[in-house]
């Protein structure tokens, strides 16, 4: 039985996003307690470069298959299922992004291990692997007990510093032999689509005021507007906003968009779910307008107001433009 | 060159050698007649269409006198009107897609004037419904809808707070649950018990009913939104929804009267719960109060200028003018001014016929708020207090007041706050 | 194409969450559930395709507190089949164990593509779409906001961050974990819903199968620590805008 830590590094055109680091730097602390290694998982096709800048982990197994060229569900799954199997570790961490989900189930399936998904920590106690989920919305914590001598954890990006794992080494590299028939796929990956250009670039701004689900109507959109410009910012949103289609994707702040850091956010109507929180808890100055006082927005803005947003976002708009 | 001898199809042209009309013989050259012409300009497609519903018969009787045209609210600020609806559906429009049908607040303002009876609170809400089946619905509105049938409240609210106002009234709110009976049962409703604007009244009226020693009690979480707004702006089902809610709720319990704070719930219970089998003798709560203001010790003298907004559906729809008035009157040092469009012609203050959840969507359509003309009206006539005594208007005309940069000229409130202003602390 | 939409009820969360005595669940007495609002993004896809290009549409829900109003509402959106899970899994079971009853349910219906809301506010145990496609050993991408058939298959998107986007070309069956169908999730006008609770039958069926391992369990859930949490500006919203004014000042964003 293994003591090691696995991550599952992650990448996209090329290159490792910063979610791999901070789950690196978690291992490095977990391996500390387990007495195993911190073991980099990467998969990929002419990427062996990238184990270089794995050097938080104590070795790097790399995983050299045309099929792995770009992700895929299907053959990315298979890739690590067998890699999982062959070294059966004690804890593998998938970070729990839009890649990591469809692995971190996959393989909980295939090589049966228990998964404990969203979490925001993990930690050894008494020897078993402690996981703690953010759920219902950011409301409630969850901490699991895992059992069993193998099992895996996907983490939400952003809970762990990325300076921690990112060390320049040259880990140990192996290469793993892919298993058979990993081309044969009934996924076929065909290509990447890139953000329509053209739009303000909001990770480039240095003020951002940000809609949600509070604002209720497209028709409500302009107020806000207003503020962003009295403010000399930009519009963003979170998720429900785009998939309203009331702004571009261009403009979401989150998980499966944009990570901002300005010098101020201002959330207006925004609640605060986990995957939201991800992309701008980093801003220098978050200021928001909820009328939930219980919002977990509440909990990494600097300033909140209660007050009804229909009220407040006028009366400083005003302010600010006199 | 006979067409320029005879403009006239002589094929409709009877000529009768012999005729006898009235008994008396009128042969002859000139009984020389045309036949009837035959209406063919416009395709009654649009119209039939209306007029096919039950509810919509009513749009088929206009004839475009324009009686309609200055007493509509809408028609003031917007390009909206009853008598346009008729001739645009008569010129083809199809009103079930069209901007037109959300933009009636079914007021009742043109059916008071209007000499052929062309009735839009029948004919909108069965317009609106064929609208909302067929997935025409603004967002908002639906928004709105959605919220009532998961919540029972247009807000969103939790329903497991509807009561949540009565722990700091300050004063003992009876839950039914608890009492089982009681003289009066006071069917709050929604705005009353979530807007923090309706709140204040909600508190306001406990107090009073205190006061007088009336006995009553709340349905508390157990209500529901009567919803009578959201069927006149086309969501049927759901009015019947809560109504088979409500009614069965209510019956669980014993109470002589039911007493409201929303003349929309009023309208509800009055006209349309019967309907389902829900008969009971209902009050505003201006009515109810009126009689009894003899009873209330006015130790503070108000020194206001007032104006009143009759709402249209405790006044046009339901017949009450005088119980607010009265009660504003006996108020020490209160001066009632009226606006010029009071009393039957009163103004709308545009909540009414789903317009409470169409704010947005209306901007598109207006030059301004009705709500925020009704308060220029209001300060033109001098008044410093706007009184109210419906749930919709405090928080409408509360927002008008900043927008028409009347802040400190003139404050909302409804009757009930200055009653208890009146009664001074405690 | 026929689709099968599996949908889950989930602890609304306009409701103030509680945990019960042992604080190993949530005080579900006082709870009220909501359909998981990514499912309604599923079967909004699955409408749009079905109107698009035929087929079929069918619910598919455990039963719980107001399952029938969720499954009705979704035939009055237009779906054509509702089916109700009954054996006795109450609300918290891990997706394990729904995964795999359901697994055993669907592996006896024909069916072309299940779509499923990209996750759940519960999912403690993972998403329950990949789950699902594994037990079923059909295949699966997550995070999907477009789909579109294609000779026999389907091509679908799915979404990195950043706005970013990839394009697979799935072969059906497949199971797709939806994150936002193409339009809002249509409105399901009462009177309809309420003419389906009248003439709609929801089909009950038993899974033969909810035995799955999932391996982990819950030793302690809490309400997240208040850290220093926001400072909070009171007052009238003017009062409110000049303090706003006063910090953006302080900090040198405003003048």
């Amino acid at each position: 039985m293994s003591q090691d830590v696995f991550v599952v590094a992650e990448h996209l055109q090329g290159k490792i996003d910063d979610v791999t680091y901070e789950l690196l730097g978690k291992a490095r602390e977990l391996a500390g307690q387990s007495g195993g290694h911190v073991v980099a998982v990467l998969m990929g096709s002419g990427i062996q470069d990238q184990a270089g800048s794995l050097g938080a982990a104590d070795k790097v197994l790399y995983m050299e298959h045309a099929a792995l060229e770009n992700f895929n569900p299907e053959s990315y799954a298979k890739a690590l299922s067998h890699i999982l199997e062959q070294n059966k570790p004690r804890l593998t961490l998938i970070p729990n992004t839009s890649m990591g989900m469809d692995l971190a189930a996959a393989v909980s399936v295939k090589n049966n291990l228990p998964l404990v998904a969203y979490a925001t920590d993990v930690q050894f106690d008494n020897g078993q692997v402690v996981a703690t989920s953010q759920l219902y919305g950011g409301k409630i914590n969850v901490e699991s007990v895992l059992e069993g001598d193998s099992s895996v954890v996907s983490v939400l990006a952003g809970s762990f510093p990325a300076d921690a794992g990112k060390q320049d080494g040259s880990p140990a590299v192996e290469t793993v032999a892919a298993p058979d028939g990993l081309d044969q796929t009934r996924v076929r990956f065909k290509n990447l689509i890139q953000p329509e250009g053209g739009d303000v670039d909001i990770t480039q701004q240095d003020i951002l005021v940000s809609v949600g689900r509070g604002i209720q109507s497209e028709d409500n959109l302009p107020m806000v507007e207003e503020l962003a410009e009295a403010l000399g910012g930009a519009l963003a949103s979170s998720r429900p906003i785009v998939d309203n289609k009331w702004l571009p994707k261009t403009r979401q702040v989150g998980k499966s968009g944009l990570k901002v850091k300005p010098k101020l956010y201002f959330a207006v109507g925004i609640s605060g779910a986990p995957e939201h929180i991800e992309g701008m808890k980093d801003s220098e100055l978050i200021i928001a307008i909820n009328t939930d006082p219980e919002a977990p927005i509440f909990e990494v803005a600097h300033y909140g107001v209660t007050e009804d947003l229909f009220d407040v976002v006028p009366a400083l708009t005003e302010k600010l433009k006199s | 060159m006979a067409s320029n001898k005879l403009s006239i199809d002589p094929d409709q042209i009877i000529e009768k050698e012999h005729v006898v009309q009235e008994g008396m013989d009128i042969s002859g050259q000139w009984n020389r007649m045309f036949e009837q012409r035959v209406i063919w300009d416009y395709n009654t497609e649009m119209l039939d269409k209306v007029t096919a519903l039950e509810g919509g018969e009513s749009l088929g009787y206009c004839y475009q006198c324009g009686q309609c045209v200055p007493v509509c609210p809408v028609n003031l600020v917007g390009d909206y009107g009853p008598r346009k609806i008729f001739r645009r559906v008569q010129l083809g429009e199809d009103l079930f897609q069209s901007p037109l049908l959300w933009q009636c607040t079914t007021c009742m303002n043109c059916l008071r004037v209007c000499p052929k009876e062309v009735d839009m609170i029948q004919i909108m809400p069965a317009v609106r419904q064929e609208a909302v089946l067929q997935g025409y619905v603004p967002e908002e509105l639906q928004q709105a809808f959605e919220n009532t049938f998961d919540y029972g409240n247009p807000l969103g609210e939790s329903p497991k707070k509807r009561a949540a106002w009565t722990k700091d009234a300050g004063v003992p709110v009876p839950i039914m649950k608890e009492k089982k009976k009681a003289d009066v049962l006071w069917f709050v409703e929604c705005y009353p018990s979530y807007h923090p604007r309706g709140i204040d009244a909600s508190k306001a009226l406990a107090r009073v009913l205190n006061e007088l020693g009336v006995d009553f009690g709340i349905l508390g979480v157990e209500e529901k939104c009567t919803c009578d707004s959201q069927r006149l702006a086309g969501e049927i089902g759901l009015f019947e929804e809560f109504a088979e809610q409500n009614i069965k709720t209510m019956k669980r319990y014993k109470f002589n009267k039911i007493l409201v704070t929303d003349p929309h719930a009023l309208n509800a219970l009055r006209k349309e719960y019967p309907k389902y089998g829900g008969k009971y003798e209902v009050v505003h709560y201006t009515t109810f109060l009126a009689p009894m203001l003899d009873k209330l010790n006015f130790t503070n003298k108000l020194n206001y200028k007032v104006t009143f907004h009759d709402p249209c559906y405790l006044g046009r729809h339901n017949g009450e003018f005088e119980a607010p008035r009265q009660i504003l009157q006996a108020l020490p040092g209160v001066e009632l001014i009226e606006m010029f469009r009071c009393r039957e012609n009163s103004y709308c203050c545009g909540g009414g016929g789903g317009g409470m959840w169409l704010d947005g969507f209306m901007a598109d359509h207006v030059s301004e708020r009705l709500s925020e003309r009704r308060v220029r009206e209001a300060v033109e006539v001098g008044a410093d207090v706007l009184a109210v005594c419906c749930p919709y208007e405090v928080s409408r005309f509360e927002d008008a007041v900043k927008s028409t940069g009347n802040e400190g000229k003139l404050v909302v409130r409804d009757i009930i706050e200055l009653v208890v202003e009146a009664m001074g602390a405690n | 194409m026929n689709i099968i939409v599996p949908v889950k009820q989930v602890p609304d969360l306009v409701e103030e969450l509680e945990i019960n005595e042992d604080g190993t669940d949530l005080d579900r007495d006082y709870l009220s559930y909501k359909l998981n609002e990514f499912d309604e993004h599923a079967l909004e896809e699955a409408l749009l395709l079905k109107e698009e290009h035929g087929g079929t549409v069918t619910v598919i829900a455990f039963e719980g507190e107001d399952t029938d109003k969720a499954l009705y509402t979704a035939i009055a959106k237009g779906a054509d089949r509702a089916v109700k899970i009954t054996n006795d899994l109450p609300p918290g079971t891990p997706n394990h164990v729904l995964a795999k009853a359901l697994a055993s349910v669907l592996s006896g219906m024909e069916y072309d593509l299940i779509l499923t809301g990209v996750q759940a506010a519960d999912d403690r145990d993972g998403q329950l779409g990949v789950l699902l496609a594994n037990y079923l050993d059909v295949p699966h991408v997550s995070v999907v906001s477009g789909v579109a058939p294609n000779n026999g298959a389907v091509t679908v998107q799915k979404e990195y961050a950043g706005g970013v986007m990839a394009e697979f070309e799935v072969d059906l069956p497949a199971v797709l974990g939806v994150q936002a169908a193409r339009q809002t999730p249509r409105y399901a006008p009462v009177s309809r819903v309420r003419q389906v609770m009248r003439q709609a039958e929801i089909e009950e069926v038993e899974a033969s199968d909810t035995e799955a391992e999932v391996g982990s369990s819950i030793r302690r859930m809490f309400k997240p620590e208040k850290g220093a949490g926001a400072q909070m500006l009171e007052g009238s919203p003017e009062e409110i805008a000049e303090q706003i004014i006063k910090i953006l000042q302080e900090k040198g964003i405003k003048k």
